[in-house]
């Protein structure tokens, strides 16, 4: 396809460009099954053709290591696909309802429809993943769908909009790259459902706009999700798991990324020497010259976490690690010992390369530190310890809880996968994806025969209390007031 | 004001503290605390009656069918199915994760308000508060200004039966609720008009509290005369009993006007009025079976609904109007202009416009220029029509061949799409309104896979290539060496 210029994006275009979408979704282009089926397969043709361009724009944008393009971005999109492929039929199926005495006779059951005309706005950290899976729900609910990627990811985001634009429904699914003034420009129009990856400051903004609309949103946020490490664990497996969930992860950029480590003081040594060792392992002596580790996404968010480790009182805790290049835009693997708590590097989501472990007398305490800060997308616990599991489980208020692993269950489609609190609301993946943009309407078919004067006015003390009767669904109270036994 | 700022305050102080002693989330104590809202209800039901007659002058069969007995059988099922609901939902996970186990449990937001609503202001507040109680939040109620005499009772009496320092009930106006809407709320829940429901969901936004909002539109009922004419006499009373038996048309579900075709129009006119008689007598106004208005301010909302001269001129069938009474005589209109204020906004009140089309068919393209209402009915035997509405209408319901009654199905949600709201609540789902769905995934530190660790190589992402794709057979081959990585 010949490259076009950049077309101007403003008011009229936004406006233009939702009521085109809605005139398709109006005439039916997306509702049908083998639409779906055929965008959707589009998409995976997307992730097999070219996995090679979508790595190749990764590394343009992040320095991404091929091996998490391929697996974290392609391989899980990918699947993604297969699965609503395969279960979209089960999926639009309607849900028989059970109905009580009180509606008798009647049937009812729940029809998933679409909500209309939606609006994905995705981040620049997993740039092809949170774009088209949310996509993907999208269209598989038969929604018409806008994909806003985020500019902080170039590359990705030309690439997204030359990939959807080339093989999927122009009429029903569109994509606008631009950066705050674009996305202002989208947030005026009225959407259905508005689906938001990124900051809890923006995820205000973005609510904020669909209220004006009443549009309901997903807002998948983020938060510092804690890794509580016990002492009775095995440990090369905790710290193995915890270094490839942080930086084996775009380098601490995902929002499910461990933040921080509490454990006992008594542990800490133990935790860190063995963090040490296997950093090594993982990326060698010059952990600045290895390939497996993205790089930090721009100068902006380089001074950000330059700042965290500058403040007084942080920068003399750091234990392993601290080099910075900011012209190659790298940080290496950076572990800090107990930092004051109320340091900025304790308050804000690190989003980087930077953990700091925290020592506690014991893990008790552990509950405190995490109730005492905003409820984050994920907790994460390492024990052997049933009874502590359990506790962990029931008492942490977080998006999810992984124990004794990192990150995994972002790859499972049959768990939820949203925030509580600031780290969000709504869950998606899987038929969860599905669900969110749907409306699940309720459908009640009742017959024209036996009628109850019951329900009539003038009203009578019977009639009073045969409804009593009625509502309690108590079969022998029906009986004795309609034989005047009551 | 600055009293009642200290209150609320002070509320929310002790509401979080007791949410944080975890008493709440002790099953028994849910059960109780609802046991306790049944009997409040059944000790009360004289007084409840007598309060629901001073606010709008129900009846008490009205004020039983509507709300009394809603919420006995609404607590009633919470405390039977409440040991259910809480089990938590195991998940299944891909043999790639084995022995990795996933399930969902449901967790309380915290502490959540509910603002409910003048019409049913009993179980508007009480519903609600069964399924804040039942996920386990602590819950401020703020009861509506305009039934003051209902909100004044569940200010007293909601104290004595329910424990108090995870219960509480505010009453006020809109200053009130200002105050309330600037703190952080870990859940609100709604019920009233889309205008202030916007005003709701933006002031939420600021802390990203979910929202669950029940608002209105206008409910159209289509009556498909020949298909239906063997049962026109329960059609008939069905509609004369949605619209003005309920509340006389201030309800969320009323039956707001009617589409049929042009050529029998009369026919059904002829049938509403005696049927309109024989519910409330020649003198509806003196028939005690009858609600009034609830306000002078909504009284004169009606009437200006009214003096529109085209409106007026359609007026088929009562019309009356008596401010100091707040009365508004049954009034049928044939074909106002759709163009009309009272084809345009939300009627809440005993008017039925008729709006007669050519062809029944034609009725669909009426209802979809509208905002998407709570509900929509359909008298028809037609299959072919009944399709047609269920795939090209949307609404927060449909039911055939009745009026309102979907209200009382329990396994069904109750709640809007578009303008007429967000969320839904009733048995389940408001258990489920009320609650953050926590994923929870347990990986074994056994069973470690060299794989998922740096440094990359290819067999290792040739591995998780296979892994993701779920081809265990090549996985096997590929780790016994007999197949090469890419």
């Amino acid at each position: 396809m010949a490259a076009t210029a950049k077309k101007v994006f403003g008011a009229a275009e936004a406006s233009d460009l939702v009521n085109e979408l809605r005139r398709s979704f109006d005439d039916g282009v997306t509702r049908g099954y083998d639409w779906r089926i055929t965008q959707l397969k589009k998409l995976l043709v997307i992730c097999d053709n070219h996995e090679h361009d979508i790595v190749e724009a990764l590394r343009d944008d992040l320095g991404k290591p091929e091996l998490e393009s391929s697996v974290f971005e392609v391989a899980l999109l990918r699947n993604s696909c297969k699965l609503a492929l395969k279960q979209l039929k089960n999926w639009m199926a309607p849900d028989k309802a059970k109905t009580s005495l009180t509606t008798f006779p009647a049937s009812a059951e729940i029809v998933s429809e679409p909500l209309g005309v939606v609006l994905v706005i995705s981040a620049w950290n997993y740039p092809f993943l949170l774009s088209i899976d949310p996509v993907i729900g999208a269209i598989s609910a038969g929604n018409a769908v806008v994909l806003k990627p985020s500019e902080l990811a170039p590359a990705s985001s030309a690439l997204l909009a030359k990939l959807l634009e080339q093989y999927l429904d122009p009429s029903a699914v569109r994509v606008v790259e631009g950066n705050v003034n674009e996305t202002t420009l989208l947030l005026d129009q009225k959407w259905d459902k508005i689906f938001y990856t990124g900051s809890s400051k923006i995820g205000r903004v973005i609510m904020t706009a669909a209220a004006k609309h009443l549009t309901p949103v997903v807002l998948e946020l983020g938060g510092k999700s804690p890794v509580v490490v016990d002492s009775n664990t095995d440990l090369k497996v905790t710290v193995r798991r915890i270094i490839a969930g942080k930086w084996g992860c775009n380098n601490g950029q995902a929002c499910v990324s461990p933040d921080y480590i509490l454990t006992t003081k008594e542990f800490a040594p133990k935790l860190l020497d063995a963090m040490k060792h296997e950093l090594e392992t993982f990326y060698g002596k010059k952990p600045m010259d290895s390939k497996d580790m993205s790089r930090i996404v721009n100068s902006n968010h380089f001074d950000r976490l330059s700042k965290l480790l500058e403040e007084k009182e942080v920068s003399d805790k750091i234990v392993y690690g601290g080099d910075k290049d900011r012209e190659n835009l790298k940080i290496a693997p950076t572990i800090l010992l107990d930092v004051p708590l109320d340091s900025l590097i304790m308050s804000e989501e690190i989003f980087g390369p930077l953990l700091p472990i925290i020592t506690l007398n014991n893990l008790e305490e552990s509950f405190d530190v995490i109730h005492s800060r905003p409820k984050p997308l994920a907790a994460y616990l390492f024990t052997h310890n049933q009874k502590l599991k359990e506790r962990f489980a029931m008492k942490v208020s977080a998006g999810g809880i992984v124990v004794n692993d990192i990150a995994v269950h972002l790859a499972l489609h049959t768990l939820p996968f949203g925030g509580v609190g600031e780290s969000g609301m709504g869950a998606y993946h899987g038929k969860f994806s599905f669900d969110a943009f749907s409306h699940k309407k309720a459908v009640l078919y009742r017959s024209l025969f036996g009628d109850a004067p019951v329900r009539y006015p003038p009203y009578s003390r019977g009639k009073l209390r045969l409804l009593k009767a009625l509502v309690d669904s108590n079969i022998f109270n029906i009986f004795k007031v309609l034989l005047g036994l009551s | 004001m600055e009293a009642m700022k200290e209150t609320v305050e002070e509320s929310l102080r002790e509401m979080r503290d007791t949410f944080a002693s975890g008493r709440t989330r002790s099953l028994k104590w849910r059960k109780r605390q609802i046991t306790a809202i049944y009997e409040m209800v059944k000790d009360n039901e004289d007084k409840l009656c007598s309060v629901l007659f001073q606010d709008l002058g129900k009846h008490s069969t009205e004020a039983f069918r509507d709300e009394l007995g809603h919420v006995l059988r609404s607590a009633t099922v919470a405390i039977n199915c409440l040991d259910k609901w809480a089990v938590p939902k195991q998940s299944n996970l891909p043999l790639l994760f084995f022995p990795a186990k996933g399930k969902v449990i449901s967790e309380p937001y915290g502490t959540v308000l509910v603002l409910s609503s003048w019409n049913f202001p009993i179980s508007l507040s009480l519903d609600p508060l069964i399924g804040a109680i039942a996920a386990g939040n602590t819950v401020l109620l703020k009861s509506s200004e305009l039934s003051p005499n209902a909100s004044a009772f569940l200010a007293k009496t909601i104290p004595a039966y329910l424990d108090n320092k995870a219960i509480k009930v505010i009453e006020g106006g809109p200053d009130v609720a200002t105050i309330l809407l600037q703190h952080q709320w870990d859940k609100i829940f709604f019920t009233g008009s889309p205008k202030i429901g916007r005003i709701i969901m933006a002031a939420a936004a600021q802390h990203l509290t979910p929202v669950t909002l029940e608002l209105g539109g206008k409910c159209p009922t289509i009556v498909d005369y020949p298909t239906i004419s063997k049962n026109i006499k329960s059609v008939v009373k069905r509609i004369t009993g949605g619209k003005w038996g309920s509340c006389s048309g201030q309800a969320c579900i009323s039956v707001d006007y009617v589409l049929i075709e042009k050529s029998f129009a009369s026919s059904l006119i002829d049938m509403l009025k005696p049927t309109i008689r024989s519910f409330f007598g020649e003198n509806p106004k003196e028939s005690g079976c009858l609600s009034r208005i609830v306000s002078k301010q909504h009284v004169q909302r009606l009437s200006r609904l009214l003096n529109d001269p085209r409106v007026r001129a359609s007026i088929v069938y009562g019309g009356s109007i008596d401010e100091e009474n707040l009365y508004v005589e049954p009034t049928i209109l044939l074909d106002p202009p759709l163009d009309s204020e009272i084809m345009n906004e939300e009627i809440f009140g005993p008017i039925l416009p008729i709006i007669t089309v050519r062809d029944i068919q034609d009725s669909i393209g009426i209802i979809k220029s509208k905002a998407k209402p709570l509900a929509i009915y359909a008298f028809t035997n037609d299959e072919n029509l009944k399709t047609r509405i269920l795939s090209e209408t949307s609404s927060g319901s449909v039911t055939f061949n009745d009026v309102m009654i979907q209200y009382m199905c329990d396994a069904l949600p109750f709640g809007g799409v578009g303008e007429s709201g967000i969320g839904r609540y009733h048995g389940k789902y408001s258990f489920d309104c009320f609650s953050h769905e926590k994923a929870i995934m347990e990986g074994s530190l056994a069973m470690d896979l060299e794989a998922r660790y740096p440094p990359w190589n290819s067999f290792k992402l040739s591995f998780i290539r296979l892994a993701f794709s779920e081809a265990y057979f090549k996985l096997l081959l590929l780790m016994l060496g007999l197949k090469r990585s890419k």
